[in-house]
């Protein structure tokens, strides 16, 4: 099949090599500018994996001449992400993009690999400490932007809804409030779906490796996604109307009043933040 | 065919004609996950595959 606006053959949906490298990237630069994202002052942190999705972010942010560096967590799990950090201090060094890693080894004395076997559970803990590091290394920062797409945002509404989450339901969406003590996380792929991003990156001939994280398949994420992955290939542009309709129907949230961990003077909502009672529990 | 699947990871050759739609379904891939390729070249749905083609099926899942 012929690509909608030239001869070519389509290596998309509707459109051949070049439209669709042109089409990608001035979506995301579209979305950037509508949700008032970024402006060329601003000092972005790009929270990188070295997977596709944060690569792209990088290389788009990097190309669109935004003042961008990328931080990396090396959350201790074995054998997943040493290749990614390998392939993105190459791809940094490459376009003279800073780099710093953190580990969880380091910043909260435990690799991910031993909290596990103790019977925690994996993406729980990952996500605080994750989170918490992000925090804490873009202070200086105007800006977190991450790698976030289309399906993890439609994943993120469907299982808020099932758990009847509704504060975080109403605190998802194409960037976060500014609330003292946090970096303003952004999401310039918000609207680009995975398979979109697997594409470009495919064409840009990034060659990101394929990584998948051994604790993936015990969250209740991957069940959602592949019943929604199910759904939108039965009934395409399901993913679509649901954030379509997510951004319709989002009401804004009273934040409550912030205060400082009494362990680690971090912003928090309580009196000690989750990362502190985690290593507490861990460490007990 | 020789098919190298990227997730779960396999590698298998056996005789194939139809289309790429055709063959993630004989292999049980939702073609929203997965990005077909063949020498290097993405590969649409609707492209008629020969039995002598190496195809590779990417994974566009990834990370956790």
């Amino acid at each position: 099949m012929k690509c909608k606006l030239c001869e070519n053959k389509r290596v998309s949906q509707d459109y051949c090599k070049e439209h669709f490298l042109k089409y990608f990237e001035e979506k995301v630069e579209k979305t950037i500018k509508e949700h008032e994202m970024l402006s060329k002052k601003d000092k972005v942190c790009v929270a990188a994996s070295g997977g596709k999705d944060s690569i792209t972010v990088l290389y788009l942010l990097w190309k669109l001449g935004y003042n961008v560096s990328a931080l990396a967590i090396d959350e201790g799990i074995e054998g997943y992400r040493d290749h990614t950090l390998e392939f993105l201090s190459k791809f940094c060094k490459k376009h003279k993009i800073p780099l710093k890693i953190k580990s969880y080894e380091k910043e909260v004395g435990k690799r991910l690999d031993t909290t596990v076997p103790k019977g925690n559970h994996a993406c729980h803990i990952c996500g605080t400490f994750r989170r918490h590091l992000l925090n804490k290394y873009t202070q200086k920062y105007d800006k977190i932007a991450t790698g976030h797409n289309l399906d993890d945002e439609c994943q993120a509404v469907m299982m808020n809804l099932v758990k009847g989450q509704t504060k975080l339901f109403s605190r998802q969406g194409p960037k976060t409030g500014q609330i003292e003590g946090f970096t303003q996380k952004i999401k310039p792929l918000y609207l680009m779906k995975e398979k979109e991003i697997m594409t470009y990156s495919f064409l840009k001939g990034f060659n990101t490796p394929f990584n998948e994280c051994p604790y993936a398949n015990q969250s209740f994420r991957a069940k959602v996604r592949d019943f929604v992955n199910k759904l939108e290939y039965e009934n395409p542009g399901t993913k679509e109307n649901i954030i379509n309709k997510y951004l319709d129907l989002r009401k804004p949230v009273k934040e409550k009043s912030i205060n400082k961990c009494q362990v680690c003077q971090s912003p928090c909502s309580s009196t000690i933040c989750k990362t502190c009672r985690i290593k507490q529990e861990i460490n007990a | 065919m020789k098919i190298r699947i990227e997730k779960p990871k396999d590698d298998k050759e056996t005789f194939f004609e139809g289309t790429a739609k055709e063959l993630l379904e004989q292999l049980e891939i939702n073609a929203e996950e997965d990005l077909i390729t063949r020498n290097g070249e993405i590969v649409k749905l609707e492209e008629e595959l020969k039995d002598d083609d190496n195809i590779e099926i990417l994974s566009v899942v990834s990370g956790g």
